[in-house]
């Protein structure tokens, strides 16, 4: 489009937002039911994120090249489509290639079509976007969605395993190990189990707002100390 | 003007629709043979993780004939025996095995014996069971499966095919004794499937 406004883009913004102040799983709350169910250990919840992350960039490039072909009246249909289009073609290239991680996945591959997250980014940002911005809008979306991902399946399986990366050879190959942290472990079933997964995410989402808040007093503080008209920054 | 955006929609999601499944196509003929290729690699895995790879001298993966729905065995549907042949001959076979009543769902097995009827080996396939507890019952989470082979109908005893808890010779796990019992059950049911009509796993 026109280049003036392709130069204002704030690039450093739509990173933040991504990773932190607007993230899909910790600040818009989507895509919740892959985050609560394959968060089990580390390397499922690797894997699932990678694979919306790849789908969630597809989509934005693809919605922000073809927006003007795309009448307003059909844009979610259409939406749907591609999205739909690109999570099978993830799907068909994980089977072919990640056979195990493939049946470990299993129905959550597919339902990467359903995360409200990816068509919320064709919405909200790449129909109104160039393709750059919408890709890295995609990337940052993604790793955002992938760290909680994995900040939970941390938090799960040390919690109820006791090791860290558990199965890594059928994500990474062979010479992948897993580590670990407790011998003779007796295992903490709560984490593995849903409940698990949903006070985890719980205490992720406190966690965040207690840090959203510290960084709002510090700014509060240091624009009263130097009288200095910052906006500081708001959810 | 109403019809004309209508019409106009209508064939820019048509040619939206005929492009992304073109895509799809595309990809799904290109990646197909490694599909094909990754399916057999992990079924052959698995068959040989229970038939000794050097004890047959066929394609075992695709030696195969149907195993009609069977209720003994658990199959609500037609499965597949999977065949080891020796010089032509059949000396042991693969067939799923499913435990109905798992504690929260069907536990499928893999289960191969030999002509006698004796067990060469056992895999879990697929469970629905309590992470942490039922699931010990994978081959990677603990060795529990290794007291099958060698176990036949008449070794243990008919009464001695249970968990200990009932007064039987295999382990159960502290917390989870359910799983173990169907799983025993199951394979006891084959065996003695095996033994009363053997041509339901080894005729031609």
């Amino acid at each position: 489009m026109n280049n003036s406004e392709q130069t204002n883009t704030d690039y450093s913004k739509i990173v933040r937002d991504g990773l932190w102040n607007n993230n899909p799983a910790l600040a818009q709350v989507l895509g919740l039911c892959p985050l609560l169910a394959v968060t089990g250990t580390i390397i499922n919840a690797l894997a699932l994120g990678v694979a919306t992350m790849l789908v969630l960039i597809a989509s934005n490039l693809a919605v922000s090249l073809l927006r003007q072909y795309i009448p307003n009246e059909i844009r979610i249909p259409i939406f749907v489509l591609i999205i739909a289009g690109f999570v099978t073609i993830v799907e068909h290239l994980m089977h072919a290639y990640l056979y195990n991680l493939y049946t470990v996945l299993g129905i959550f591959v597919p339902l990467i079509v359903t995360n409200c997250a990816i068509i919320g980014r064709a919405e909200g940002f790449a129909s109104k976007n160039d393709a750059l911005p919408s890709i890295i809008d995609g990337i940052s979306m993604g790793l955002g969605f992938t760290g909680v991902l994995v900040a939970l399946g941390v938090m799960r399986e040390v919690l109820a395993q006791g090791t860290l990366f558990a199965d890594a050879s059928i994500m990474l190959g062979d010479w992948a190990t897993t580590i670990t942290l407790f011998e003779n472990y007796d295992g903490f079933l709560l984490a593995a189990l849903p409940p698990g997964a949903f006070i985890g995410l719980g205490l992720l989402l406190a966690l965040k707002n207690i840090i959203d808040q510290k960084m709002r007093t510090r700014t509060a503080n240091s624009i009263s100390v130097n009288a200095i008209a910052e906006t500081p920054e708001t959810l | 003007m109403k019809s004309g955006v209508i019409s106009r929609s209508g064939l820019r999601l048509g040619l939206a629709g005929v492009i992304v499944i073109g895509l799809v196509t595309l990809v799904y003929h290109f990646t197909h043979d490694a599909i094909v290729e990754s399916e057999y690699q992990a079924l052959l895995l698995a068959l040989n993780s229970i038939i000794p790879e050097d004890s047959h001298d066929n394609d075992i993966v695709n030696d195969i004939r149907a195993l009609p729905a069977n209720k003994e065995l658990g199959l609500k549907k037609e499965a597949l025996i999977y065949r080891a042949r020796n010089k032509g001959e059949i000396f042991a076979v693969a067939f799923p095995v499913v435990a109905p009543d798992g504690y929260s769902g069907p536990i499928n097995l893999l289960l191969a014996i030999d002509r006698q009827g004796k067990i060469l080996g056992v895999r879990v396939v697929s469970h629905l069971e309590t992470p942490g507890l039922g699931d010990r019952i994978e081959s990677r989470r603990s060795d529990w499966l290794q007291q099958f082979p060698g176990k036949s109908v008449e070794n243990p005893s008919h009464e001695d095919w249970k968990v200990k808890k009932d007064g039987g010779i295999f382990d159960q796990f502290t917390g989870a004794t359910i799983t173990p019992r169907k799983v025993v059950k199951a394979i006891h049911k084959a065996l003695l499937l095996a033994k009363t009509e053997p041509g339901v796993f080894f005729d031609e």
